[in-house]
């Protein structure tokens, strides 16, 4: 797998990976707002957000359709509509894309759900590897605790019921992300991971984000020549219904 | 009455990786697949071979492409914006496929059916290698797949094609025709080409996965007698 610098694509893509309540999706957005800040093109992408694919998969969750294999192939399918249309144009456009959540979230989590390693990677094997990639690793305790503590109520298949790995969905849920958490660690070192400690508070976190950024990425090079106005901040409608569907699997 | 004495029966396969799960074992039934373009005759030859098998006593069910529970009325959307490129194209079929695949054709032949596809993952693969995608991506793709029992591919010359496409519906359907790969901006020839590719493309398949070609430019009940022919040697588990 060769990331985009190694494919002489003008930009970058940078992807944060982890569990349901790493934190992953706050380190992002900070991110986005200092790249932003410093006049840089940046984008900014979400797993499971294409608007098309949207439709079939929240539909399919609602009614508990979906089978290892069509799990498997529907996150594929929306991955692909946002990486042909979004990300590649983006891409040889020059620009620094941020990604919550990459390929390696199905790696982790459809190998969890029992498909074979080897098809799964081959679905995906269109993607190029991102130029950085965040893991944001904290205690198993410690994510479980941020989203059963918030949001009492689990999604069927965000807590792996669909496996029958216990009748009680926070029991589920605990060896479910337990599972997710050991398959991302085995593939770390293979995809050069960035592994973050994710128990840091958030601050420290990231400034050793953007120190790390700075450092691997010359910025200077994806400055828009002609300054654009911020776009505007999310509208409050918007964000809550982003932060909850965050942990949507 | 059907033989399923294991000795005699064709060792039940996935292509590749398969679905997770799934104990092969279990599918006491029949996969039978009918391949070809739009005005080959298969919609015709499957209700046929489905009141045969009826009549002699056969439960039978009938899958295609496009039926899905899961995607079919986003694909459709999809289809009629020619919005999707073709990775995401492809892999929605896929989807629409393996949730047919899980849910319909698996749990039938594990109770016993005679499942009859109209269209199966051969022409998903010929459509997207025709637009140029990786031969062996898609087979990794769809290494899902279980290997049928029988496949038939209802061969038909493109121009023969065209007049009963038109005959039809006095028109050339805009995929039929490939139009979306640019070969021409006349809808005619570029049904001419595409059709001409799509079967280089089938007999190119044909050498992997050995299917059945089927002279389909004869008459229907010429058709039907050498399918019926075929099918029952596959159900007496020859």
């Amino acid at each position: 797998m060769k990331t985009f610098a190694e494919l002489n694509f003008p930009g970058r893509l940078i992807a944060v990976e982890g569990l349901d309540g790493s934190g992953k999706s706050t380190q992002i957005y900070l991110l986005k707002r200092w790249l932003e800040a410093e006049g840089i093109k940046v984008y900014f992408s979400e797993w499971n957000s294409s608007e098309l694919v949207k439709s079939a998969t929240s539909k399919a969750k609602k009614r508990q359709l979906l089978t290892p294999t069509t799990f498997s192939l529907i996150h594929a399918t929306d991955f692909a509509d946002r990486y042909e249309r979004h990300l590649l144009p983006l891409l040889r456009a020059g620009y620094v894309v941020l990604c919550d959540r990459y390929v390696f979230t199905a790696f982790a989590r459809d190998v969890t759900r029992g498909c074979p390693p080897d098809w799964v990677r081959g679905l995906y094997s269109f993607a190029a590897q991102p130029d950085l990639t965040f893991f944001f690793k904290a205690d198993l305790k410690v994510s479980l605790n941020r989203i059963l503590e918030g949001r009492p109520k689990l999604k069927f298949f965000e807590a792996g019921m669909d496996l029958r790995l216990s009748a009680d969905p926070y029991e589920s849920f605990r060896i479910f992300q337990g599972r997710i958490l050991e398959q991302y660690m085995a593939m770390s070192s293979e995809f050069n991971f960035i592994v973050m400690d994710a128990n840091q508070n958030v601050e420290k976190q990231q400034s050793l984000v953007r120190k790390t950024v700075g450092e691997k990425i010359n910025l200077s090079k994806f400055k828009r020549r002609l300054p654009l106005p911020l776009p505007p901040a999310a509208r409050p409608e918007d964000k809550s219904k982003e932060a909850e569907e965050d942990v949507a699997a | 009455m059907k033989t399923d004495s294991p000795a005699t029966k064709k060792c039940r396969r996935f292509y590749g990786h398969g679905i997770p799960h799934v104990k092969l074992e279990e599918l006491a039934g029949k996969l039978i697949v009918v391949e070809g373009a739009d005005g080959s005759g298969r919609s015709t030859q499957i209700a046929r071979l489905v009141d045969w098998l009826e009549t002699s006593g056969h439960a039978a069910v009938q899958v295609g492409l496009k039926r899905s529970t899961l995607v079919s009325s986003e694909l459709e959307k999809a289809q009629q914006g020619n919005i999707l490129s073709r990775t995401t194209l492809s892999l929605f079929y896929a989807t629409d496929f393996a949730d047919q695949l899980g849910n319909i054709i698996l749990p039938a032949l594990k109770a016993g059916f005679i499942v009859l596809a109209d269209r199966y993952i051969y022409t998903l693969m010929a459509r997207d290698m025709v637009r140029g995608m990786d031969e062996v991506w898609l087979k990794n793709l769809y290494g899902i797949a279980l290997e049928p029992d029988a496949v038939f591919y209802l061969e038909v010359e493109a121009e023969e094609l065209v007049q009963r496409n038109l005959s039809k519906s006095a028109t050339l359907d805009y995929w039929e025709s490939g139009m979306d790969l640019g070969l021409s901006r006349d809808v005619f020839d570029s049904f001419l080409k595409y059709q001409n590719a799509m079967r280089a493309t089938f007999r190119h398949l044909q050498k992997t996965y050995g299917f059945n070609i089927v002279d389909a430019n004869r008459p229907v009940e010429f058709v039907t007698k050498e399918l019926r022919k075929k099918i029952r040697a596959v159900l007496d588990g020859d």
